[in-house]
Protein backbone atom coordinates (compact mmCIF):
# COMPACT_ATOMS: atom_id res chain seq x y z
CA UNK A 1 0.00 0.00 0.00
CA UNK A 2 1.41 3.46 -0.96
CA UNK A 3 1.89 5.94 1.76
CA UNK A 4 -0.87 7.95 2.54
CA UNK A 5 -0.61 11.70 0.78
CA UNK A 6 0.37 13.31 4.28
CA UNK A 7 3.05 11.38 4.97
CA UNK A 8 4.56 11.72 1.25
CA UNK A 9 3.95 15.24 1.87
CA UNK A 10 5.82 15.36 5.26
CA UNK A 11 9.08 13.59 3.95
CA UNK A 12 9.25 16.16 0.96
CA UNK A 13 8.96 18.62 3.43
CA UNK A 14 11.81 17.09 5.86
CA UNK A 15 14.12 16.96 2.88
CA UNK A 16 13.84 20.64 2.78
CA UNK A 17 15.08 21.11 6.01
CA UNK A 18 18.43 19.99 5.78
CA UNK A 19 21.41 20.77 3.56
CA UNK A 20 21.79 17.57 1.75
CA UNK A 21 18.52 15.50 1.05
CA UNK A 22 20.03 12.26 2.80
CA UNK A 23 20.54 13.99 6.09
CA UNK A 24 16.36 13.51 5.96
CA UNK A 25 16.30 9.30 5.67
CA UNK A 26 16.67 9.02 9.51
CA UNK A 27 13.61 11.64 10.37
CA UNK A 28 11.80 10.33 7.00
CA UNK A 29 11.84 6.62 7.75
CA UNK A 30 10.00 7.07 10.99
CA UNK A 31 7.39 9.05 9.07
CA UNK A 32 6.59 6.17 6.80
CA UNK A 33 7.29 3.70 9.57
CA UNK A 34 4.38 5.87 11.57
CA UNK A 35 2.15 5.59 8.11
CA UNK A 36 2.61 2.12 7.50
CA UNK A 37 3.21 0.65 11.20
CA UNK A 38 6.66 -0.96 9.63
CA UNK A 39 8.58 -1.07 6.97
CA UNK A 40 8.01 -3.39 4.20
CA UNK A 41 9.91 -3.22 1.14
CA UNK A 42 7.59 -0.95 -0.71
CA UNK A 43 7.88 1.54 1.71
CA UNK A 44 11.52 1.71 1.75
CA UNK A 45 11.10 2.19 -2.04
CA UNK A 46 8.66 4.54 -2.01
CA UNK A 47 11.03 6.40 0.77
CA UNK A 48 13.91 6.22 -1.41
CA UNK A 49 11.60 7.55 -4.57
CA UNK A 50 10.48 10.37 -2.12
CA UNK A 51 14.01 11.31 -1.17
CA UNK A 52 15.82 10.58 -5.17
CA UNK A 53 18.29 7.98 -3.31
CA UNK A 54 19.12 4.91 -4.11
CA UNK A 55 16.68 1.95 -2.70
CA UNK A 56 20.33 0.00 -1.33
CA UNK A 57 21.45 2.91 0.48
CA UNK A 58 17.75 3.22 1.88
CA UNK A 59 17.14 -0.40 2.88
CA UNK A 60 21.32 -0.60 4.64
CA UNK A 61 20.31 2.15 7.19
CA UNK A 62 16.59 0.49 7.71
CA UNK A 63 18.48 -2.73 8.73
CA UNK A 64 21.66 -0.82 10.69
CA UNK A 65 19.05 1.03 13.47
CA UNK A 66 17.14 -0.78 16.06
CA UNK A 67 14.26 1.22 15.78
CA UNK A 68 13.32 0.76 12.56
CA UNK A 69 10.82 -2.28 12.57
CA UNK A 70 11.09 -4.38 9.09
CA UNK A 71 8.66 -7.04 10.28
CA UNK A 72 5.29 -6.34 11.38
CA UNK A 73 4.76 -4.88 14.83
CA UNK A 74 2.09 -4.85 17.51
CA UNK A 75 0.36 -1.58 18.80
CA UNK A 76 2.44 -0.72 21.32
CA UNK A 77 6.01 -1.30 21.54
CA UNK A 78 7.55 -1.95 25.12
CA UNK A 79 10.71 -1.62 25.76
CA UNK A 80 11.87 -3.20 29.10
CA UNK A 81 15.64 -1.97 30.00
CA UNK A 82 18.00 -4.18 30.97
CA UNK A 83 20.98 -2.24 31.59
CA UNK A 84 23.08 -2.33 34.46
CA UNK A 85 21.32 -0.01 37.34
CA UNK A 86 17.39 -1.85 35.78
CA UNK A 87 19.73 -5.20 36.11
CA UNK A 88 20.48 -4.10 39.65
CA UNK A 89 17.27 -3.17 41.06
CA UNK A 90 15.33 -6.12 39.95
CA UNK A 91 14.20 -5.64 35.85
CA UNK A 92 15.31 -9.32 34.82
CA UNK A 93 12.40 -10.16 37.54
CA UNK A 94 10.04 -7.72 35.61
CA UNK A 95 10.76 -9.15 32.57
CA UNK A 96 9.52 -12.80 33.54
CA UNK A 97 6.99 -11.04 34.69
CA UNK A 98 6.07 -9.39 31.29
CA UNK A 99 6.64 -12.51 29.62
CA UNK A 100 3.96 -14.46 32.14
CA UNK A 101 2.01 -11.39 31.79
CA UNK A 102 1.41 -11.10 28.13
CA UNK A 103 2.16 -15.08 27.40
CA UNK A 104 4.95 -14.08 24.74
CA UNK A 105 8.66 -14.33 25.08
CA UNK A 106 11.31 -11.11 24.35
CA UNK A 107 11.41 -10.27 20.46
CA UNK A 108 7.68 -11.35 20.41
CA UNK A 109 4.21 -9.73 19.58
CA UNK A 110 0.76 -10.43 21.69
CA UNK A 111 -1.27 -13.00 19.16
CA UNK A 112 -3.98 -10.15 19.39
CA UNK A 113 -1.54 -7.32 18.06
CA UNK A 114 -1.49 -5.30 21.41
CA UNK A 115 2.08 -5.28 22.18
CA UNK A 116 5.08 -6.07 21.14
CA UNK A 117 8.01 -6.69 23.79
CA UNK A 118 11.96 -6.03 23.84
CA UNK A 119 14.88 -5.48 25.88
CA UNK A 120 16.58 -2.67 25.72
CA UNK A 121 19.92 -0.84 26.79
CA UNK A 122 19.86 2.01 28.92
CA UNK A 123 17.17 4.39 28.10
CA UNK A 124 19.05 7.08 30.26
CA UNK A 125 15.94 7.10 32.62
CA UNK A 126 18.10 5.24 34.86
CA UNK A 127 16.42 7.19 38.52
CA UNK A 128 13.63 5.24 37.34
CA UNK A 129 15.32 1.90 37.67
CA UNK A 130 13.94 -0.55 37.03
CA UNK A 131 11.83 1.11 34.21
CA UNK A 132 10.42 0.60 30.68
CA UNK A 133 8.95 2.51 27.99
CA UNK A 134 5.90 2.01 26.22
CA UNK A 135 5.42 3.98 23.46
CA UNK A 136 6.67 7.29 24.16
CA UNK A 137 5.86 7.00 27.66
CA UNK A 138 8.39 6.14 30.52
CA UNK A 139 6.93 3.71 33.40
CA UNK A 140 9.04 3.31 37.01
CA UNK A 141 10.74 2.11 39.42
CA UNK A 142 8.66 -0.59 38.54
CA UNK A 143 7.02 -3.42 40.51
CA UNK A 144 4.48 -6.23 39.44
CA UNK A 145 1.45 -4.33 40.22
CA UNK A 146 2.56 -1.57 38.52
CA UNK A 147 3.20 -3.52 35.20
CA UNK A 148 -0.13 -4.76 35.37
CA UNK A 149 -1.82 -1.82 35.79
CA UNK A 150 0.33 -0.23 32.93
CA UNK A 151 -0.19 -3.04 30.41
CA UNK A 152 -4.52 -2.87 31.34
CA UNK A 153 -4.38 0.70 30.56
CA UNK A 154 -2.61 0.12 26.80
CA UNK A 155 -4.76 -3.00 25.90
CA UNK A 156 -7.79 -1.37 24.55
CA UNK A 157 -5.71 1.22 22.81
CA UNK B 1 7.97 15.38 37.44
CA UNK B 2 11.07 15.84 40.23
CA UNK B 3 11.88 12.24 40.08
CA UNK B 4 15.75 12.39 39.10
CA UNK B 5 17.42 15.47 40.03
CA UNK B 6 18.91 16.39 43.48
CA UNK B 7 18.63 18.98 46.27
CA UNK B 8 20.14 22.12 44.53
CA UNK B 9 22.48 23.52 45.80
CA UNK B 10 22.41 27.44 46.12
CA UNK B 11 25.05 28.51 43.64
CA UNK B 12 23.50 25.75 41.29
CA UNK B 13 24.37 26.93 37.73
CA UNK B 14 22.47 24.54 36.01
CA UNK B 15 19.98 22.23 37.99
CA UNK B 16 18.69 25.96 39.75
CA UNK B 17 17.19 25.52 35.72
CA UNK B 18 15.59 22.39 35.71
CA UNK B 19 14.49 22.68 39.71
CA UNK B 20 10.14 22.32 39.89
CA UNK B 21 8.71 22.88 36.74
CA UNK B 22 12.00 23.93 35.22
CA UNK B 23 12.40 26.10 32.27
CA UNK B 24 11.05 24.63 29.24
CA UNK B 25 8.87 27.59 29.14
CA UNK B 26 11.05 30.71 27.50
CA UNK B 27 8.55 33.22 29.83
CA UNK B 28 9.96 31.25 33.03
CA UNK B 29 14.20 30.68 31.59
CA UNK B 30 13.59 34.81 31.46
CA UNK B 31 12.96 35.27 34.88
CA UNK B 32 15.69 32.98 36.04
CA UNK B 33 18.00 35.61 34.13
CA UNK B 34 17.96 33.41 30.94
CA UNK B 35 19.86 34.73 27.21
CA UNK B 36 21.38 37.20 29.27
CA UNK B 37 24.88 35.76 28.57
CA UNK B 38 23.84 35.12 25.40
CA UNK B 39 23.43 38.88 24.98
CA UNK B 40 26.34 40.14 26.74
CA UNK B 41 28.78 37.87 24.23
CA UNK B 42 26.62 38.52 21.24
CA UNK B 43 26.83 42.46 22.18
CA UNK B 44 29.87 43.27 24.13
CA UNK B 45 32.76 40.75 23.09
CA UNK B 46 34.07 39.86 20.46
CA UNK B 47 33.89 35.96 19.09
CA UNK B 48 37.87 35.56 20.01
CA UNK B 49 37.11 36.98 23.44
CA UNK B 50 34.43 34.41 23.89
CA UNK B 51 36.50 31.72 23.07
CA UNK B 52 39.27 33.15 25.67
CA UNK B 53 36.94 33.37 28.37
CA UNK B 54 35.75 29.50 27.79
CA UNK B 55 39.55 28.34 27.59
CA UNK B 56 40.47 30.07 30.65
CA UNK B 57 37.34 28.45 32.58
CA UNK B 58 38.82 25.18 32.53
CA UNK B 59 35.79 24.05 30.77
CA UNK B 60 36.36 20.75 29.93
CA UNK B 61 33.58 18.55 27.49
CA UNK B 62 31.12 16.74 29.78
CA UNK B 63 30.46 13.68 26.66
CA UNK B 64 32.98 11.37 28.05
CA UNK B 65 36.26 12.36 27.02
CA UNK B 66 36.79 15.86 28.78
CA UNK B 67 38.44 17.22 26.20
CA UNK B 68 39.24 21.12 26.96
CA UNK B 69 36.23 23.16 25.38
CA UNK B 70 37.56 26.33 24.54
CA UNK B 71 40.95 24.37 22.85
CA UNK B 72 38.34 22.28 20.35
CA UNK B 73 36.81 25.82 19.44
CA UNK B 74 40.26 27.34 18.64
CA UNK B 75 40.66 24.27 15.99
CA UNK B 76 37.95 25.65 14.00
CA UNK B 77 39.56 27.93 10.73
CA UNK B 78 38.96 31.06 11.10
CA UNK B 79 38.16 32.23 7.47
CA UNK B 80 35.66 28.95 6.37
CA UNK B 81 32.69 30.43 4.80
CA UNK B 82 30.41 27.15 6.12
CA UNK B 83 30.88 25.97 9.68
CA UNK B 84 28.39 23.88 11.73
CA UNK B 85 27.70 23.61 15.55
CA UNK B 86 26.44 19.95 16.40
CA UNK B 87 24.92 18.87 19.56
CA UNK B 88 25.80 15.29 20.68
CA UNK B 89 22.29 14.66 22.75
CA UNK B 90 22.53 10.93 21.57
CA UNK B 91 23.47 9.88 25.92
CA UNK B 92 22.93 6.08 25.10
CA UNK B 93 25.88 5.40 27.41
CA UNK B 94 24.81 3.18 30.39
CA UNK B 95 23.82 5.07 33.60
CA UNK B 96 24.04 8.15 32.07
CA UNK B 97 21.17 10.66 32.39
CA UNK B 98 21.59 14.15 32.76
CA UNK B 99 21.40 15.50 29.25
CA UNK B 100 18.10 14.15 29.12
CA UNK B 101 17.09 15.79 32.37
CA UNK B 102 18.84 18.89 30.94
CA UNK B 103 17.02 18.61 27.56
CA UNK B 104 13.43 18.30 28.75
CA UNK B 105 13.69 20.61 31.87
CA UNK B 106 16.00 23.59 30.32
CA UNK B 107 16.05 23.60 27.11
CA UNK B 108 16.41 27.26 26.99
CA UNK B 109 19.61 26.67 28.78
CA UNK B 110 21.02 24.34 26.07
CA UNK B 111 20.07 26.75 23.53
CA UNK B 112 21.89 29.86 24.80
CA UNK B 113 24.88 28.05 25.15
CA UNK B 114 24.12 27.13 21.72
CA UNK B 115 24.15 30.57 20.22
CA UNK B 116 27.41 31.65 22.38
CA UNK B 117 29.06 28.49 20.87
CA UNK B 118 27.88 28.97 17.12
CA UNK B 119 28.84 32.87 18.06
CA UNK B 120 31.92 31.91 19.01
CA UNK B 121 33.49 29.90 16.04
CA UNK B 122 31.08 31.59 13.63
CA UNK B 123 28.79 29.19 12.75
CA UNK B 124 24.97 29.74 11.13
CA UNK B 125 23.28 26.61 11.61
CA UNK B 126 23.74 24.07 14.77
CA UNK B 127 22.10 20.70 14.78
CA UNK B 128 20.70 19.34 18.15
CA UNK B 129 21.41 15.20 17.88
CA UNK B 130 19.09 13.53 20.09
CA UNK B 131 18.52 9.73 20.66
CA UNK B 132 14.95 8.46 19.05
CA UNK B 133 13.67 7.60 22.40
CA UNK B 134 14.07 10.82 23.33
CA UNK B 135 10.25 11.67 22.62
CA UNK B 136 9.85 14.58 25.62
CA UNK B 137 13.10 15.93 24.73
CA UNK B 138 13.03 16.44 21.23
CA UNK B 139 9.65 18.13 21.59
CA UNK B 140 10.85 20.40 24.83
CA UNK B 141 13.21 21.21 22.45
CA UNK B 142 11.40 21.98 19.41
CA UNK B 143 9.08 24.24 21.48
CA UNK B 144 11.95 25.97 22.45
CA UNK B 145 13.54 26.31 19.31
CA UNK B 146 9.79 27.93 18.10
CA UNK B 147 9.53 30.48 20.85
CA UNK B 148 12.82 31.51 20.99
CA UNK B 149 12.34 32.21 17.01
CA UNK B 150 9.11 34.35 17.93
CA UNK B 151 11.44 36.43 20.55
CA UNK B 152 14.12 37.13 17.68
CA UNK B 153 16.55 35.41 20.28
CA UNK B 154 17.21 32.44 17.12
CA UNK B 155 16.73 33.52 13.41
CA UNK B 156 17.70 36.89 11.81
CA UNK B 157 19.97 39.59 13.27
CA UNK B 158 19.62 38.07 17.03
CA UNK B 159 19.63 40.77 19.57
CA UNK B 160 19.77 43.32 17.06
CA UNK B 161 23.16 42.52 15.44
CA UNK B 162 24.69 40.72 12.26
CA UNK B 163 24.60 37.71 13.84
CA UNK B 164 22.13 34.93 12.75
CA UNK B 165 21.56 31.33 13.61
CA UNK B 166 19.29 28.70 12.81
CA UNK B 167 19.07 25.26 14.97
CA UNK B 168 17.35 22.08 13.43
CA UNK B 169 16.50 19.14 16.00
CA UNK B 170 17.76 15.74 14.59
CA UNK B 171 16.24 12.35 15.74
CA UNK B 172 18.50 8.96 15.80
CA UNK B 173 16.96 5.88 15.26
CA UNK B 174 18.65 3.67 18.18
CA UNK B 175 22.54 2.94 17.99
CA UNK B 176 24.69 3.22 20.73
CA UNK B 177 27.60 4.09 18.31
CA UNK B 178 25.70 7.12 17.26
CA UNK B 179 27.14 9.41 20.45
CA UNK B 180 30.88 8.78 18.96
CA UNK B 181 31.31 12.03 17.25
CA UNK B 182 32.43 10.90 13.50
CA UNK B 183 30.03 8.10 13.79
CA UNK B 184 27.22 11.12 14.42
CA UNK B 185 27.72 13.07 12.01
CA UNK B 186 27.08 9.72 9.66
CA UNK B 187 24.03 9.77 11.10
CA UNK B 188 23.31 12.96 10.67
CA UNK B 189 24.10 12.71 6.74
CA UNK B 190 21.61 9.87 6.97
CA UNK B 191 24.02 7.16 6.69
CA UNK B 192 24.60 3.77 9.18
CA UNK B 193 26.55 5.46 12.36
CA UNK B 194 29.97 3.83 11.90
CA UNK B 195 32.88 5.83 13.03
CA UNK B 196 35.26 7.99 10.51
CA UNK B 197 38.85 7.75 10.28
CA UNK B 198 40.65 10.68 11.98
CA UNK B 199 42.18 13.07 10.64
CA UNK B 200 40.43 14.97 9.37
CA UNK B 201 39.08 16.14 12.70
CA UNK B 202 35.41 17.11 13.06
CA UNK B 203 37.10 20.61 13.63
CA UNK B 204 38.69 20.50 10.05
CA UNK B 205 36.20 18.27 7.61
CA UNK B 206 32.75 17.15 9.87
CA UNK B 207 29.39 17.78 9.23
CA UNK B 208 29.28 17.70 5.10
CA UNK B 209 32.97 17.61 5.06
CA UNK B 210 32.69 21.59 6.41
CA UNK B 211 34.30 22.67 9.80
CA UNK B 212 32.06 21.03 12.58
CA UNK B 213 32.06 21.72 16.54
CA UNK B 214 30.96 18.63 18.45
CA UNK B 215 29.87 19.35 21.79
CA UNK B 216 27.70 17.26 24.17
CA UNK B 217 24.61 19.05 25.17
CA UNK B 218 25.89 19.43 29.14
CA UNK B 219 28.77 20.98 28.10
CA UNK B 220 26.88 23.71 26.33
CA UNK B 221 24.72 24.01 29.17
CA UNK B 222 27.78 25.12 31.02
CA UNK B 223 28.76 28.04 28.74
CA UNK B 224 26.30 30.76 29.54
CA UNK B 225 27.14 30.55 33.24
CA UNK B 226 31.07 31.07 32.25
CA UNK B 227 30.06 33.96 30.32
CA UNK B 228 27.70 35.45 33.38
CA UNK B 229 30.13 34.47 36.11
CA UNK B 230 33.55 35.10 34.38
CA UNK B 231 35.90 32.42 34.29
CA UNK B 232 37.35 32.38 37.42
CA UNK B 233 34.25 32.73 39.58
CA UNK B 234 32.95 29.86 37.64
CA UNK B 235 35.86 27.45 38.26
CA UNK B 236 36.14 28.78 41.52
CA UNK B 237 32.15 26.78 41.70
CA UNK B 238 34.53 24.08 41.28
CA UNK B 239 34.11 23.89 39.19
CA UNK B 240 30.62 22.14 38.81
CA UNK B 241 29.54 19.24 37.12
CA UNK B 242 26.38 16.74 36.53
CA UNK B 243 26.80 13.46 38.05
CA UNK B 244 24.43 10.67 37.16
CA UNK B 245 24.14 8.66 40.36
CA UNK B 246 22.11 5.25 40.18
CA UNK B 247 22.30 1.66 41.19
CA UNK B 248 21.83 0.37 44.88
CA UNK B 249 21.61 3.94 46.22
CA UNK B 250 18.04 5.10 47.89
CA UNK B 251 17.52 8.31 45.83
CA UNK B 252 19.22 7.92 42.60
CA UNK B 253 18.98 10.61 40.40
CA UNK B 254 20.81 14.00 38.86
CA UNK B 255 23.72 15.68 41.33
CA UNK B 256 25.40 18.88 40.47
CA UNK B 257 28.49 18.44 42.96
CA UNK B 258 31.90 20.28 42.87
CA UNK B 259 34.07 18.00 40.20
CA UNK B 260 36.47 16.40 43.11
CA UNK B 261 33.68 15.52 45.29
CA UNK B 262 34.07 12.36 47.50
CA UNK B 263 32.64 9.04 45.96
CA UNK B 264 31.40 8.40 50.03
CA UNK B 265 30.11 11.94 50.19
CA UNK B 266 28.24 11.61 46.78
CA UNK B 267 26.65 8.46 47.70
CA UNK B 268 25.58 10.02 50.64
CA UNK B 269 24.35 12.95 48.64
CA UNK B 270 22.52 10.15 46.74
CA UNK B 271 20.40 9.06 50.12
CA UNK B 272 23.46 6.27 51.20
CA UNK B 273 22.79 2.45 50.52
CA UNK B 274 19.72 0.43 51.20
CA UNK B 275 19.15 -0.48 55.39
CA UNK B 276 21.80 -3.00 55.87
CA UNK B 277 23.48 -3.28 52.90
CA UNK B 278 27.49 -2.70 52.89
CA UNK B 279 28.74 -0.95 50.03
CA UNK B 280 30.65 -3.32 47.46
CA UNK B 281 31.79 -1.40 44.17
CA UNK B 282 31.23 1.25 41.65
CA UNK B 283 31.68 2.19 38.09
CA UNK B 284 32.87 5.97 38.72
CA UNK B 285 32.42 7.06 34.83
CA UNK B 286 29.96 4.47 33.42
CA UNK B 287 30.38 1.08 32.33
CA UNK B 288 33.27 1.76 30.39
CA UNK B 289 35.42 2.65 33.32
CA UNK B 290 37.35 0.56 35.32
CA UNK B 291 34.87 -0.88 38.93
CA UNK B 292 36.84 1.02 41.46
CA UNK B 293 36.52 -0.86 45.51
CA UNK B 294 35.59 0.13 48.86
CA UNK B 295 39.54 0.89 49.02
CA UNK B 296 38.32 3.90 46.68
CA UNK B 297 35.55 5.49 48.59
CA UNK B 298 37.80 8.61 49.12
CA UNK B 299 39.53 9.25 45.61
CA UNK B 300 37.82 12.69 44.68
CA UNK B 301 36.01 12.30 41.13
CA UNK B 302 37.83 14.03 38.90
CA UNK B 303 39.71 13.48 36.07
CA UNK B 304 43.28 13.09 37.42
CA UNK B 305 42.41 11.68 40.60
CA UNK B 306 40.35 8.74 38.86
CA UNK B 307 42.52 8.46 36.53
CA UNK B 308 45.63 7.44 39.00
CA UNK B 309 43.02 5.01 40.86
CA UNK B 310 42.98 2.96 37.14
CA UNK B 311 39.67 4.50 36.28
CA UNK B 312 38.26 7.49 34.64
CA UNK B 313 35.44 10.46 35.21
CA UNK B 314 33.80 9.36 31.66
CA UNK B 315 30.21 10.74 31.55
CA UNK B 316 30.29 11.47 35.54
CA UNK B 317 28.13 8.58 35.59
CA UNK B 318 28.37 6.76 39.05
CA UNK B 319 26.70 3.35 39.28
CA UNK B 320 26.68 1.96 42.72
CA UNK B 321 26.70 -1.51 43.88
CA UNK B 322 26.37 -2.91 47.18
CA UNK B 323 26.29 -6.58 48.65
CA UNK B 324 23.67 -7.58 46.88
CA UNK B 325 25.16 -7.19 43.37
CA UNK B 326 26.69 -10.30 41.50
CA UNK B 327 30.00 -8.66 39.98
CA UNK B 328 30.33 -11.76 37.37
CA UNK B 329 27.12 -10.51 36.56
CA UNK B 330 26.95 -7.31 36.33
CA UNK B 331 30.31 -7.08 34.20
CA UNK B 332 28.68 -9.92 31.66
CA UNK B 333 26.35 -7.17 31.11
CA UNK B 334 28.01 -4.82 30.46
CA UNK B 335 30.03 -6.86 27.58
CA UNK B 336 26.87 -7.86 26.56
CA UNK B 337 26.15 -4.19 25.99
CA UNK B 338 29.36 -4.02 23.81
CA UNK B 339 28.60 -6.70 21.90
CA UNK B 340 25.11 -5.82 21.09
CA UNK B 341 26.23 -2.24 20.15
CA UNK B 342 29.20 -3.41 18.17
CA UNK B 343 29.38 -1.85 14.70
CA UNK B 344 30.57 -4.51 12.64
CA UNK B 345 33.54 -2.03 11.00
CA UNK B 346 36.41 -3.89 13.23
CA UNK B 347 37.00 -7.53 13.73
CA UNK B 348 38.59 -7.55 17.34
CA UNK B 349 35.72 -5.47 18.90
CA UNK B 350 32.82 -6.98 16.54
CA UNK B 351 34.12 -10.90 17.06
CA UNK B 352 36.18 -10.26 20.64
CA UNK B 353 32.83 -9.06 22.53
CA UNK B 354 31.08 -12.08 20.86
CA UNK B 355 34.23 -14.40 22.63
CA UNK B 356 33.62 -12.62 25.67
CA UNK B 357 30.13 -12.77 25.86
CA UNK B 358 29.97 -17.04 25.19
CA UNK B 359 32.69 -17.53 28.06
CA UNK B 360 30.43 -15.37 30.21
CA UNK B 361 27.42 -17.52 29.47
CA UNK B 362 29.37 -20.47 30.23
CA UNK B 363 30.36 -19.56 33.68
CA UNK B 364 27.12 -18.17 34.78
CA UNK B 365 25.70 -21.58 33.18
CA UNK B 366 27.63 -23.76 35.55
CA UNK B 367 29.97 -24.73 32.94
CA UNK B 368 33.01 -22.81 33.30
CA UNK B 369 36.54 -23.86 33.66
CA UNK B 370 39.38 -22.11 35.24
CA UNK B 371 41.29 -21.50 32.17
CA UNK B 372 38.57 -19.30 31.28
CA UNK B 373 39.69 -16.37 33.55
CA UNK B 374 42.98 -16.47 31.66
CA UNK B 375 41.08 -16.52 28.03
CA UNK B 376 38.68 -13.52 29.24
CA UNK B 377 42.23 -11.58 30.14
CA UNK B 378 43.39 -12.78 26.85
CA UNK B 379 40.63 -11.71 24.67
CA UNK B 380 40.09 -8.46 26.51
CA UNK B 381 44.22 -7.94 25.90
CA UNK B 382 43.79 -7.92 21.83
CA UNK B 383 40.94 -5.04 22.16
CA UNK B 384 43.27 -2.63 23.62
CA UNK B 385 46.35 -0.77 22.37
CA UNK B 386 44.33 0.76 19.06
CA UNK B 387 43.68 -2.67 17.71
CA UNK B 388 39.72 -1.25 17.56
CA UNK B 389 38.77 1.61 15.29
CA UNK B 390 36.77 3.20 17.47
CA UNK B 391 36.76 3.49 21.91
CA UNK B 392 34.08 1.10 21.67
CA UNK B 393 35.56 -1.71 21.70
CA UNK B 394 38.41 -0.04 24.23
CA UNK B 395 35.42 0.08 26.57
CA UNK B 396 35.18 -3.51 27.38
CA UNK B 397 38.96 -4.03 28.85
CA UNK B 398 38.54 -1.45 31.69
CA UNK B 399 35.91 -3.46 34.14
CA UNK B 400 36.07 -6.46 32.88
CA UNK B 401 40.02 -6.58 33.98
CA UNK B 402 39.22 -4.46 36.91
CA UNK B 403 36.75 -7.21 37.93
CA UNK B 404 38.91 -9.97 37.23
CA UNK B 405 41.81 -8.17 39.99
CA UNK B 406 39.28 -7.23 42.14
CA UNK B 407 36.34 -9.91 42.37
CA UNK B 408 38.23 -13.37 41.04
CA UNK B 409 37.02 -14.95 44.02
CA UNK B 410 33.71 -14.10 42.54
CA UNK B 411 34.31 -15.80 39.13
CA UNK B 412 36.33 -18.80 40.79
CA UNK B 413 33.14 -19.61 42.88
CA UNK B 414 31.47 -19.54 40.10
CA UNK B 415 33.30 -22.42 38.08
CA UNK B 416 34.04 -24.42 40.98
CA UNK B 417 30.50 -24.29 42.23
CA UNK B 418 28.32 -23.75 39.37
CA UNK B 419 26.82 -20.98 41.91
CA UNK B 420 27.14 -17.76 42.60
CA UNK B 421 28.41 -16.92 45.98
CA UNK B 422 26.27 -13.52 46.28
CA UNK B 423 22.95 -15.42 45.89
CA UNK B 424 23.97 -18.30 48.03
CA UNK B 425 24.73 -15.62 50.61
CA UNK B 426 21.81 -12.96 50.88
CA UNK B 427 19.68 -15.35 48.80
CA UNK B 428 18.12 -14.70 45.16
CA UNK B 429 15.06 -12.63 46.46
CA UNK B 430 17.37 -9.40 47.75
CA UNK B 431 17.18 -7.90 44.40
CA UNK B 432 20.01 -8.97 42.83
CA UNK B 433 20.37 -8.60 38.89
C1 LIG C 1 31.24 4.66 21.69
C2 LIG C 1 31.12 6.09 22.09
C3 LIG C 1 29.88 6.60 22.46
C4 LIG C 1 29.76 7.94 22.82
N1 LIG C 1 28.52 8.40 23.18
C5 LIG C 1 28.38 9.71 23.51
C6 LIG C 1 27.11 10.23 23.87
O1 LIG C 1 26.11 9.52 23.90
N2 LIG C 1 27.02 11.55 24.17
C7 LIG C 1 28.10 12.37 24.13
O2 LIG C 1 27.96 13.55 24.38
N3 LIG C 1 29.32 11.90 23.79
C8 LIG C 1 29.49 10.60 23.48
N4 LIG C 1 30.72 10.14 23.12
C9 LIG C 1 31.84 11.11 23.06
C10 LIG C 1 31.85 11.83 21.72
O3 LIG C 1 32.59 11.06 20.78
C11 LIG C 1 32.53 13.19 21.81
O4 LIG C 1 33.75 13.05 22.47
C12 LIG C 1 31.71 14.23 22.53
O5 LIG C 1 30.46 14.37 21.94
C13 LIG C 1 32.42 15.57 22.49
O6 LIG C 1 31.73 16.51 23.23
P1 LIG C 1 32.36 17.17 24.54
O7 LIG C 1 33.75 17.59 24.20
O8 LIG C 1 31.47 18.31 24.84
O9 LIG C 1 32.34 16.12 25.58
C14 LIG C 1 30.88 8.79 22.78
C15 LIG C 1 32.11 8.27 22.42
C16 LIG C 1 32.24 6.94 22.08
C17 LIG C 1 33.59 6.42 21.70
S1 LIG D 1 35.58 -0.57 17.75
FE1 LIG D 1 33.56 -1.57 17.52
S2 LIG D 1 32.10 0.11 17.36
FE2 LIG D 1 34.16 0.98 16.98
S3 LIG D 1 34.41 0.90 14.77
FE3 LIG D 1 35.22 -1.03 15.55
S4 LIG D 1 33.46 -2.46 15.44
FE4 LIG D 1 32.64 -0.39 15.26
S1 LIG E 1 19.92 1.39 33.10
FE1 LIG E 1 17.80 1.33 32.80
S2 LIG E 1 17.34 3.36 32.18
FE2 LIG E 1 19.50 3.38 32.43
Amino acid sequence: MPLVAEAQERIRALADRYEHRQSALLPALFVAQEAAGYLPSETLAEVARLLELPLSEVTSVASFYRLYFLEPVGRHLILLCTNLACALNGSEAIGRHLEERLGIGFGQTTPDGAFTLRASECLAACALAPMMMVDRERFGPLTPAGVDDVLERHRGR
Amino acid sequence: MTFWSGTVAAESILLRFTEGEGTADLDAYLRAGGYQAARTALTTLAPESVIDIVEQSGLRGKGGAGFPTGRKWKFIPKGAPVKYVVVNGDEAEPCTFKDHLLLERAPHLLLEGIIITAYAVGAQRAYVYVRREGYLARERLEQAVAAAEQRGFLGDKIFGTGFSLQVVVHTGAGAYIAGEETALLESLEGRRAMPRARPPFPAVAGLYGKPTVINNVETLCHVPAVIRLGPEAYSALGPPALFSVSGHVRRPGVYELPLGTRMREMIDQAGGLRPGRRFKAAFPGGSSSAILTEAHLDVPMDYEPLQQAGSMLGSASLIVMDDTACIVRTVARGVDFYKEESCGKCTPCREGTVWLSQIFERILGGRGRMEDLDLLAHISGGLKGGTCFCLLGESVPPSLEASLRHFRHEYEHHIRTGRCDVDDAVGAAAGVA
